[in-house]
């Protein structure tokens, strides 16, 4: 009978994703044993304590990386490296931007998320729920296990790990998209439609691994690359099986065709978890899109370059056509997230080193404004004819003459824009600048040629948001709300960091260029 | 290797800080114009500090360097400096800021103190766009300067300034992004490294195949053509100007898109000399035509302050004629040519800018006998307007006398279709005139006062510079001869002709 020999885990490597993974755990503990009234006041300083003590630990790890090197961790499922521990610290401070927009009430009090989700829209247990002063709190640990998912998403070392924190970001996301507190149905069917494209991708990740399981033998990326350059004969199972996980990893990202989830579902998802989801999970999968991209794909340039290209000119120019014909902000902002995807892409298929530092700036600097953004729309609110404040005013229309109702909130709003439209100045334009140059040295002259002419078009629908909030007259019953707090300092952060991001990038573009390597 | 006092750095700081500064002090905005007439003067004083720093006799190398890095990850460092076209437009710029803040009227279109936050922001930005030696920190400030002038558009403006102020901004934007490709490419084509993106560490560097500097070329020349403009990407410039006011109009036309063509002198020619020199021929006719088809377009008008933006789009194809046609004469020429227009543009807006306020119309045909009514503003108009067209002893005639003089050295046909726009000038500014300030008096206008004082003291610095370019060309031509001499053989060689040169100057070098 053969020995078991269990593998040796570096638990401290595992600390910041342990704090995430105790956080989450503890909430859902304190969620059901807390009496009601305590229980919010526990559960948000709970979250962005741990969020900030996972931060610190991944700077610490960082440090040790630096002196001793990269390293596998729990026998290579997570990769602890440069890129991995950059791509968490960056995960985690647009998760503690974006915790603190969704533990936001307003100076309403209600916030964005339904006071019982069990109960039927319009039926009396709702009412009672609402007027009784319910709140679900099961939010915050359901965002810390997304959390969770995402961070090991980033490091993961091999495809089944990478499915499984899939599935654990995924799955949370899912039910959070449902609990919107105004517009329910609009929200449940988001949720479903979520829920069910994305369990399709999962499982066409997972079929990817499969056929890539067939051709190299191990689940490792490590493995799978060496096999790439050494086995041959099984081209069929490798490209088909690296097509499929690409799918898998693609449609986390929003690019076209697989984009088509990405309005409904961020139209219809409580804003600030649609700010999260914007930022964080794009982010995540970006990464991991990085990192199978850099370690796995490299062989395969060559034979999958032709669907790549098709891929990103499409991404690109779907999310700026269709952005431009949108009325609605919430919608619109989708549709930019797919163009900003489509841009993103040409830093990953660069295959260059610089690509790796670029994508990782840009994502951060469309994190903050992101989630900065989202906190704006979601502050932003109508009036019915009794002048209470009811939902979101989330047609573009009634964001007429915002600058003049509240010109802060309209300057920050501004700053976003210009981030997004990338105008220099803003971070938003560094990342395109440095994601263009690699793209440029990796041979993808003509798409950064079309990946400009998109910019000058999305230009067009964030400018004409400037427009009806600067120059035109407001109209119509539209009321902005004050945040409690939290939301308020969450915009000052996106601010702040667009604009230092922009004037000046060079500290944090050249630490994260030290992180650039991969470990296998 | 930093001059001993930054003076180009304060000369920017120094409007961004009074900006800011009065954006946030409260009760500073109802003294906003006394404000900016201040910083405005003071940037003024600055500048005569710059100059007398400057080195005068050897105009031709940049001076009042100075280079720190900024995003060293990239290349980029904020590097200013100025030759002596430089530090002209510099002047130009910073010139033109207080007689636009006396001439605006009290009040005009919203509250005074957010225009003198615009053009103080625009001041800073366009400083440092005519003093950046970094082909990164450039491309910033070309983008960053479109903002300050959208939002003075599009809060100051006419009826119609939301559609002319997005026009504007999209028109540049798309122009910038053009030239971001280009931005991005020179960097991989240049020697890399710390300082890759520095003009001196490029120029001569690029290790681009034909193929590939000819298309950088045209990325970096369509976003300045745009700029400029030139035909056939100019149709911004009328609807803008028709909806600005006289004041913004002054300085988007004066100043902002001489950045065009100073980006044509500065970037173009050093950076990509044989795409240059390829695409000379094809530049020179889009100038002629600019000059010919500006000009008829303009006769067309019935709105004066779209009539000057098309005259405008006549001169600058001036002087992109004079840059591109190969001759030492002719670049001199287009470089005295842009201080010129600046000057003479700038008198033409405010001019008709007072004469809207006193008819309440921009339409021509509104207009008649002005002349009896207001003669001062009649003969201010006629003063501005001759300027333009080039009468000798004012600013006008030196230069567009260069131009044609050094065109028809490089190419007579060129010349001959160049002096028709001469001729066609005369008609634009002439009939106008004839129309509005001649005849008998329009009954419609109610009798209106001639100008008061304020607008008289916004004037008098025009009519002073008109003449004073007209009849002491000397000190400015000496400055700028020189950067004239060494680029303009990077387009065609051309042996300057010491006959002609000694026509102009009346001397022998």
């Amino acid at each position: 009978m053969t020995q078991f020999t269990a593998p040796a885990i570096d638990w401290a490597a595992l600390t910041p994703m342990v704090v995430v993974f105790g956080a989450a755990v503890t909430g859902v503990l304190l969620e059901a044993f807390l009496p009601r009234t305590a229980r919010r006041a526990v559960q948000v300083p709970l979250a962005l304590v741990a969020l900030a003590a996972a931060l610190v630990a991944v700077v610490w790890r960082w440090t040790i990386v630096q002196s001793d090197g990269p390293r596998e961790v729990v026998a290579g499922s997570v990769i602890e490296d440069g890129p991995a521990l950059a791509a968490q610290a960056i995960l985690l401070i647009i998760a503690l931007v974006g915790m603190l927009v969704i533990a936001d009430r307003t100076e309403t009090g209600e916030g964005s998320f339904v006071a019982s989700g069990s109960t039927r829209p319009g039926s009396e247990e709702e009412e009672r729920a609402t007027r009784a002063g319910f709140s679900q709190g099961e939010v915050f640990p359901l965002a810390m296990f997304s959390i969770l998912g995402m961070m090991v998403f980033t490091t993961a070392g091999d495809l089944l790990t990478l499915f499984v924190a899939l599935e654990v970001l995924s799955l949370p996301l899912y039910v959070l998209s449902g609990l919107a507190r105004r517009r329910r149905l609009l929200s449940q069917e988001a949720s479903l439609k979520y829920f069910l494209l994305g369990s399709l991708s999962s499982a066409i990740l997972l079929f990817g691994s499969a056929l890539l399981y067939g051709f190299a033998g191990s689940v490792r990326f490590a493995d799978i690359a060496a096999s790439v350059a050494t086995v041959s004969g099984m081209d069929t199972l490798l490209l088909t099986g690296a097509m499929l996980v690409l799918v898998g990893l693609l449609f986390k990202v929003g690019a076209a065709p697989f984009h088509a989830w990405t309005p409904d579902v961020y139209q219809g998802a409580p804003t600030p978890v649609t700010g999260f989801m914007a930022a964080a999970t794009k982010l995540a999968a970006f990464a991991a899109l990085l990192r199978f991209t850099y370690v796995v794909l490299p062989g395969l340039a060559w034979d999958l370059a032709p669907v790549l290209w098709t891929i990103i000119a499409l991404t690109m120019l779907l999310g700026t056509v269709l952005g431009i014909v949108q009325g609605n902000v919430k919608r619109m902002l989708a549709y930019s997230s797919i163009a900003h995807a489509g841009f993103v892409l040409l830093g990953v298929v660069a295959l260059e080193q610089s690509g790796v530092s670029s994508v990782l700036f840009y994502l951060l600097a469309y994190g903050l404004a992101t989630v900065g953004a989202f906190a704006v729309v979601s502050l932003v609110r109508e009036r019915d004819p009794e002048g209470h404040v009811t939902a979101e005013a989330n047609e573009l229309s009634q964001w007429a003459g915002l600058g003049r109702r509240s010109p802060w909130l309209a300057a920050s709003m501004l700053i976003f824009l210009l981030s997004f439209a990338g105008i220099p100045l803003t971070a938003g334009f560094i990342g395109k600048f440095t994601v263009f140059t690699a793209a440029v040295q990796g041979g993808l002259g003509p798409l950064v040629v079309l990946a400009v002419l998109a910019s000058a078009a999305t230009a067009f629908f964030y400018v004409r948001l400037v427009v009806l909030m600067y120059f035109s007259e407001p109209e119509g019953e539209v009321a902005v709300v004050d945040s409690d707090g939290m939301s308020t300092v969450a915009i000052a952060l996106g601010v702040i960091g667009t604009v230092a991001l922009g004037v000046v990038p060079g500290p944090v573009l050249d630490v994260l260029a030290g992180a650039a390597t991969y470990l296998p | 290797m930093n001059a001993e006092i930054p003076i180009l750095t304060i000369l920017v700081a120094w409007p961004l800080v009074a900006a800011l500064v009065l954006w946030l002090v409260r009760p500073l905005h109802g003294a906003a114009r006394t404000y900016g007439i201040a910083v405005s003067l003071v940037e003024v004083v600055l500048a005569i500090v710059a100059v007398a720093l400057f080195d005068v006799v050897h105009a031709g190398t940049v001076q009042l360097t100075e280079q720190v890095p900024w995003i060293p990850a990239i290349g980029a460092s904020w590097a200013l400096g100025v030759n002596g076209l430089g530090l002209t437009m510099v002047l130009l710029a910073v010139a033109l800021v207080p007689v636009v803040m006396i001439a605006r009227q009290p009040g005009e279109g919203g509250p005074d103190w957010g225009w003198v936050v615009l053009v103080l922001l625009l001041t800073a930005t366009v400083v440092a766009v005519f003093s950046a030696r970094d082909v990164f920190l450039f491309y910033v400030l070309f983008e960053a300067m479109l903002f300050p002038v959208y939002f003075l558009v599009g809060r100051y403006g006419g009826p119609d300034r939301r559609r002319a102020a997005l026009k504007f901004l999209l028109y540049s934007l798309a122009g910038g992004l053009i030239m971001l490709v280009g931005v991005v490419a020179v960097h991989g084509y240049g020697p890399g490294g710390e300082q890759a993106f520095l003009i001196d560490n490029l120029a001569g560097n690029l290790t681009a195949s034909e193929g590939a500097e000819r298309l950088l070329f045209v990325s970096f020349f369509l976003a300045f053509a745009i700029k400029a403009p030139m035909v056939p990407v100019h149709t911004w410039l009328p609807d803008t100007t028709q909806q600005a006011d006289a004041g913004t109009s002054t300085l988007l036309v004066g100043v902002l898109d001489k950045v065009g063509t100073f980006g044509m002198i500065v970037l173009l020619l050093p950076l990509f000399p044989n795409a240059s020199a390829w695409a000379a021929p094809v530049v020179v006719v889009l100038a002629i035509v600019s000059i010919i088809w500006g000009g008829l377009v303009a006769l067309a008008q019935r709105d004066f302050m779209r009539l000057t933006a098309m005259t405008s789009v006549s001169h600058f194809g001036f002087i992109v004629l004079g840059i591109f046609v190969g001759s030492a004469t002719a670049m001199t020429g287009s470089m005295i040519y842009m201080v010129a227009h600046g000057i003479s543009t700038a008198a033409m807006f405010l001019t008709l800018g007072y004469l809207e306020k006193r008819g309440q119309s921009q339409w021509i045909p509104n207009y008649r006998g002005m002349q009896r009514v207001t003669p001062v503003l009649a003969g201010l108009f006629l003063v501005a307007g001759l300027a333009s067209i080039a009468l000798p002893g004012l600013s006008g005639f030196v230069p567009e006398y260069l131009v044609l003089v050094g065109t028809f050295e490089a190419n007579w046909l060129a010349a001959a279709f160049a002096v028709m726009g001469v001729i066609i000038a005369a008609l634009y500014v002439l009939l106008p005139y004839q129309r509005m300030f001649t005849g008998p008096k329009e009954e419609g206008i109610p009798g209106a006062p001639d100008l008061v004082a304020r607008e008289k003291w916004a004037m008098a610095p025009l009519v002073v510079a008109m003449l004073a370019l007209g009849f002491f060309p000397g000190p400015v031509l000496d400055v700028l001869t020189p950067i004239a001499d060494s680029s303009a053989p990077l387009v065609q060689t051309v042996a300057a002709d010491n006959t002609t040169a000694m026509a102009v100057e009346g001397s022998a070098k």
